[in-house]
Parts: C-alpha cells; sequence; structure tokens
C-alpha cells in the first residue's frame, strides 16, 4: 500500500477547496438560506404540515440532499477531469499506485469535502428551524454512504466527460430534476396515484425517504428499501469504475 | 582493491536495467506506431532514440512507464515486469513528458511535494529545496505554475521527474522549445545524473543532440528499431568522409577518366567531391590524386569532414525503404 500516494492526493485535492474557502462555505449557506427563505416561509406559511412535521423542517433532509449530490458529484468530477484535461494526469498514472489507491484519495477527498458541506448546511438549518435528529447514527451513516456513492458516480462522469459541456450535463440534466422530484420539498403521498408509481423509478426518492426517516422517524418508502437501493448504487458504481481502470478508459491508450 | 573497484563499475555499467522484448503497439485507431521493438538498456548509459517525428518514440518511453498498454511484447525494468510488479518498476523511473503537461493551479513548491509522495516518498523539505536550488526555481516556489515562463515550467517537469530520486530517467523531446540556457543547465543536470549512476535515455528528432550527449544512439522510424550502437562505432560503421579536393583551376566537366570514383563536381567547377568509407582497407584516396595529376588538374587544397548523425540516419531510412 501506498500511503504516502493516497495521502498527497487527499492533501492537495483539500486545499483545492481550501483556497476557494469563502466560495466552498458561503454558496451553501447563502443557497440553504435562500431556499429557507422562498420554500420554508413563503410555502411553509400555507402548507405548514406534511406527514405531521412543520413544512420548515420537513425540507431539511432535502435540501441538504440536493446539495450533497450536486457538490459530490461536480467535486468528484471536477477532481479527475482537470489533470485530464491538462495532461498531468500522467503522473498519477506512472506513479506506483494502484488503482484502489487512485480511488481512496481522489474519491475520498471528494466525499470527504461533500461530508462536511452538509454538516455545514445542517447547522445553516439549524438557524431557521429547531432541528431534533431521532437516529444520529442513520443519518449519518446514510450522509456518509450518499457522499461515498456520489463521489464515486462523479468520478465516473469525471472520466467519461470529454470535455467541459459533459463535465455540466449530467449535473444539471439529470441530478437537479431528480432531485427535486424526488421528494426534497414534497410527500410522494401527495402526488397523484400514478405519478407516485412513476416516482418510484426514481432512485433519488430512496435516498430522501431514508434521510428523512433518520430525522423524523417517517418516510415515504420503507427504511430498509432505501439502504438497499443505495447500496445497490454504490456497487453498481463500484463495478463501473472497476470496468474503466481495468480496460483504462479514457486514461490508457 | 583500485583495480577491483574498476571492474565492478564496469561489470556493473553492463547490467541490463531495461529489457524490452518483441514490443508492439497498435493504437485503437488501428495505427501500428511500434513493430516489434527489442532493445536492452546498459544501467548508468545515455541512450539517445533518435527517430522522426511519429517514429513511436513517445509510445514506447509511455508503455514502459505505464501510460500506455503494449498490444504484445514484454518490457523488464530491473528483472520486473512492468505489468505485475508495476509498484517496483515505476518506483524506479522518472519520466519527463514531451509537452508541458502541468497542474496550472498549483504553487511549484506544491506540486513538487505532490510529485513526491505520489513515488512513496516521505517528505523531505532539504531535497526539495536542493532540487528548487539546482534548477533555479527557487525563487519561484510559491508562484503558481500557470503564471511561469515555458522555460521555467519545463524545469519543473525536470525537476517533478526527479524529486523521487529515480535510478532511471526519460526525457522525452527536453530540447523541444528550450532555450540556449535551459539546455546547457539541463546537459549539466544530465551529465551529473550520469555520475552517480542514473540511466539516461532520451528522444530527439535533433541529430546534435545524440551527437552531443548520448553514448548510444538508437535510430527508429516508423516503429522500427533501425539500429542502436555506440555512437562512436555508429559513427565509425557508418561514417563516410568526404574528401574535397579544391582546384587551381575550374572544370566544366568531371574527365572521363576519373568518372569511376564518381567524384562530385561544385556548382562553379573549382571543387570536386570523392566519398569514402573510412573501414575499408584502401581509401582509393592514393589513387584519385595520381588519376587527378594524369589528367591534368592541380590541386590547390585538400579538406576531409566525417559526415554527421544526419547523413547516417537519411542513408539509413532511405536503405530500409
Ligand atoms: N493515442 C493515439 N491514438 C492513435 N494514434 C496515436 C496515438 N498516439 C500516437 N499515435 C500515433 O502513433 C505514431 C507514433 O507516435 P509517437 O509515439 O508520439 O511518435 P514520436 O514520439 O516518435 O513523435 C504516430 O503516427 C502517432 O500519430
Ligand atoms: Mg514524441
Amino acid at each position: 500500500m501506498n500511503f504516502q500516494a493516497v495521502k498527497v492526493i487527499y492533501k492537495y485535492e483539500m486545499l483545492r477547496a481550501w483556497k476557494t474557502l469563502f466560495q466552498s462555505i458561503a454558496s451553501p449557506v447563502i443557497s440553504t438560506s435562500l431556499y429557507f427563505v422562498v420554500f420554508g416561509s413563503a410555502i411553509g406559511s400555507r402548507i405548514e404540515t406534511v406527514d405531521g412535521i412543520p413544512y420548515g423542517l420537513f425540507i431539511v433532509p432535502g435540501l441538504t440532499m440536493l446539495s450533497l449530490l450536486t457538490q459530490s458529484l461536480n467535486n468528484a468530477a471536477f477532481g479527475i477531469f482537470f489533470p485530464r484535461f491538462t495532461g498531468a494526469i500522467y503522473e498519477v498514472m506512472s506513479a506506483p499506485i494502484s488503482h484502489f489507491e487512485i480511488l481512496l484519495g481522489y474519491v475520498g477527498s471528494a466525499a470527504s469535502k461533500s461530508f462536511i458541506l452538509g454538516l455545514i448546511i445542517l447547522t445553516t438549518a439549524n438557524l431557521f428551524v429547531d432541528l431534533h435528529i431521532q437516529h444520529p447514527f442513520w443519518m449519518l451513516a446514510f450522509l456518509i454512504l450518499t457522499c461515498v456513492s456520489f463521489s464515486l458516480f462523479g468520478f465516473i462522469i469525471g472520466l467519461w466527460a470529454s470535455n467541459f459541456d459533459k463535465l455540466q450535463l449530467i449535473p444539471l440534466l439529470v441530478i437537479t430534476p431528480l432531485v427535486f422530484l424526488g421528494g426534497s420539498f414534497y410527500s410522494i403521498n401527495m402526488l397523484p396515484p400514478f405519478w407516485q408509481t412513476v416516482t418510484l423509478f426514481n432512485p433519488v426518492v430512496y435516498l430522501i425517504s431514508g434521510f428523512r426517516w433518520s430525522f423524523f422517524g417517517v418516510s415515504d418508502v420503507s427504511v430498509g428499501l432505501s439502504l438497499a437501493m443505495i447500496l445497490l448504487f454504490l456497487s453498481l458504481c463500484i463495478a463501473m469504475v472497476s470496468w474503466m481502470f481495468k480496460t483504462g478508459y479514457r486514461l490508457k491508450d | 582493491m583500485l583495480m577491483s573497484f574498476k571492474l565492478f563499475k564496469l561489470l556493473n555499467k553492463m547490467n541490463t536495467i531495461i529489457s524490452i522484448k518483441n514490443i508492439t503497439k497498435t493504437y485503437a485507431s488501428g495505427h501500428e506506431a511500434l513493430k516489434e521493438i527489442n532493445l536492452e538498456i546498459k544501467e548508468g548509459e545515455i541512450l539517445a532514440l533518435l527517430g522522426p517525428n511519429g517514429a513511436g518514440k513517445t509510445t514506447l518511453i509511455s508503455i514502459i512507464c505505464g501510460l500506455v498498454s503494449p498490444t504484445g511484447g514484454t518490457v523488464k525494468v530491473n528483472g520486473f515486469d512492468i505489468i505485475t510488479d508495476y509498484r517496483k518498476t515505476r518506483a524506479l523511473i522518472g519520466l519527463v513528458p514531451q509537452e508541458l503537461t502541468l497542474p496550472a493551479f498549483e504553487t511549484v513548491i506544491n506540486t513538487l511535494n505532490f510529485s513526491r509522495g505520489l513515488f512513496g516518498k516521505k517528505p523531505d523539505k532539504a531535497f526539495v529545496e536542493k532540487m528548487l536550488t539546482d534548477l533555479t526555481l527557487l525563487d519561484k516556489k510559491d508562484t503558481e505554475i500557470r503564471m511561469l515562463s515555458g522555460g521555467m515550467k519545463r524545469r519543473v517537469l525536470i525537476a517533478k521527474a526527479l524529486i523521487h530520486e529515480p535510478r532511471i530517467l526519460f526525457l522525452d523531446e527536453p530540447t523541444a522549445g528550450v532555450d540556449v540556457e535551459l539546455r546547457k543547465d539541463m546537459w549539466n543536470i544530465v551529465r551529473r545524473l550520469r555520475e552517480s549512476g542514473v540511466t539516461i535515455i532520451l528522444t530527439t528528432h535533433y541529430i546534435e543532440e545524440a551527437e552531443e550527449i548520448a553514448d548510444r544512439v538508437g535510430v527508429i522510424s516508423d516503429g522500427v528499431l533501425l539500429l542502436v550502437d555506440e555512437k562512436q562505432a555508429l559513427m565509425q560503421k557508418l561514417g563516410k568522409k568526404c574528401l574535397i579536393i579544391e582546384l587551381r583551376e575550374k572544370i566544366s566537366a568531371i574527365p572521363a577518366s576519373l568518372l569511376s570514383y564518381h567524384l562530385v563536381l561544385s556548382e562553379n567547377g573549382s571543387k570536386v567531391t570523392y566519398t569514402y568509407d573510412t573501414q575499408r582497407e584502401r581509401t582509393g584516396i592514393t589513387l584519385l590524386i595520381k588519376a587527378m595529376n594524369k589528367a591534368g588538374l592541380e590541386i590547390k587544397d585538400l579538406q576531409t569532414a566525417q559526415s554527421s548523425l544526419e547523413d547516417i540516419f537519411v542513408n539509413l531510412v532511405s536503405e530500409k525503404k
């Protein structure tokens, strides 16, 4: 095991965020606050409660997930795409380092960044509403699993993308709609039956539902199913990335 | 004692550090970039891979460093296979790539620390400072790479390749677009590294460069290694010399009696050039001069010139075709 290599990849990826610390913290804090003002206060004053939970509180897990998914994806995708783009990746590819160690460095740092971001968002949310977490252990478990699997997914996108446009494509065109339609701001029980069924094909529903359960003890789908789905997604990403490394996809001619 | 040490050094020099066997590479595009390359590189030598653009030099280096997968064949570095024992082989190798492929937004010092760590080495402040000093980068150590000039960037690339103290250094077209000063510095570094026992493989399409620095030269063209030999031997083996004879009086054509010497007459008719093989028992010079006397040509001056690697190279490539 080349610990030094994992350490430097991790360290310099983290330092990259440190250099833009203000943006890294300010942007999630500001956008979370805005969501609270618009959804929590303006709409919340009309809706009041969902599943017996005050609306302002109800949207916290979904809001957190929204930022978490996009940030994990962007961080990890950019982290590997940029050295590919400049060509500096040659150094990593010619170093005595295994694929697993490369992943540990890049995906580990991206996941750490989004984990910290998740904590910042929850702290910000706590300024607006009174957060009580019923199952703190499961809350952290869902948080970590999400950060890791979506960072891994981001890594895959960063390898696949052949230009900056494609890099933005998936987060913008796939993730954001899925999160908005995934019950971030409503319970899927509020939808007509047909759309409820359609929604069940949206993987993000399971994420948000499980995460919300860890906060309030209520969920749209069963917690076990949520956990199974996220583990399935994680396994798919692992399989995908293993295949990419094995074939040298976009890394080796 | 001294003798045995010398002998030891000699034997050591003859050790093969890189052994390339039947390496082929066909890119996904179908392009056959390397056709059965076989090459043994000796520990401590400077080997120049000489060939025109597109010959396959970068491809060969990339295979040894793990950046390109070979289609067939094997490479061993210090006795270890580059694929099954990649950790052992890669740890020995430093690579200075052809292009200025650097992380634009990192500072010089950070990128050096990063490179050292990647190769599994613990941070070493003193060594990093020394490297910065050697490459006159010390005052730029906190500058972001994108702010550096092209020459400075190349210095950073070299420093990155050397920061993990490799035993083998690859320099891919090291002097392309490099100013005189950096070129001089670079050759000094290369010589110093060689003295400390580092094996150096450089690619170039400039013949003077191979002539200037290499111990051995491999000539590669169109994915085929045409030959590899000691530079001196290569020059001798293939080296032809020319004798340039300045005439007292201009002539308009070579006299018929001298046709068998294949002389070339200069444009203004004042000089003839005779090309001969230095390896032959007889060069034919004496006979030529006698024949010239007989033909009534008076000689004003004589001059000889060694053919350069360039001529050798042109000969080789055209012979193969
Ligand atoms: N990734 C690639 N895909 C397809 N062809 C390539 C690739 N890289 C290099 N080639 C081709 O292989 C040949 C050898 O290239 P290269 O090794 O870069 O030559 P050199 O370094 O001697 O100039 C060239 O014809 C080049 O166009
Ligand atoms: Mg090249």
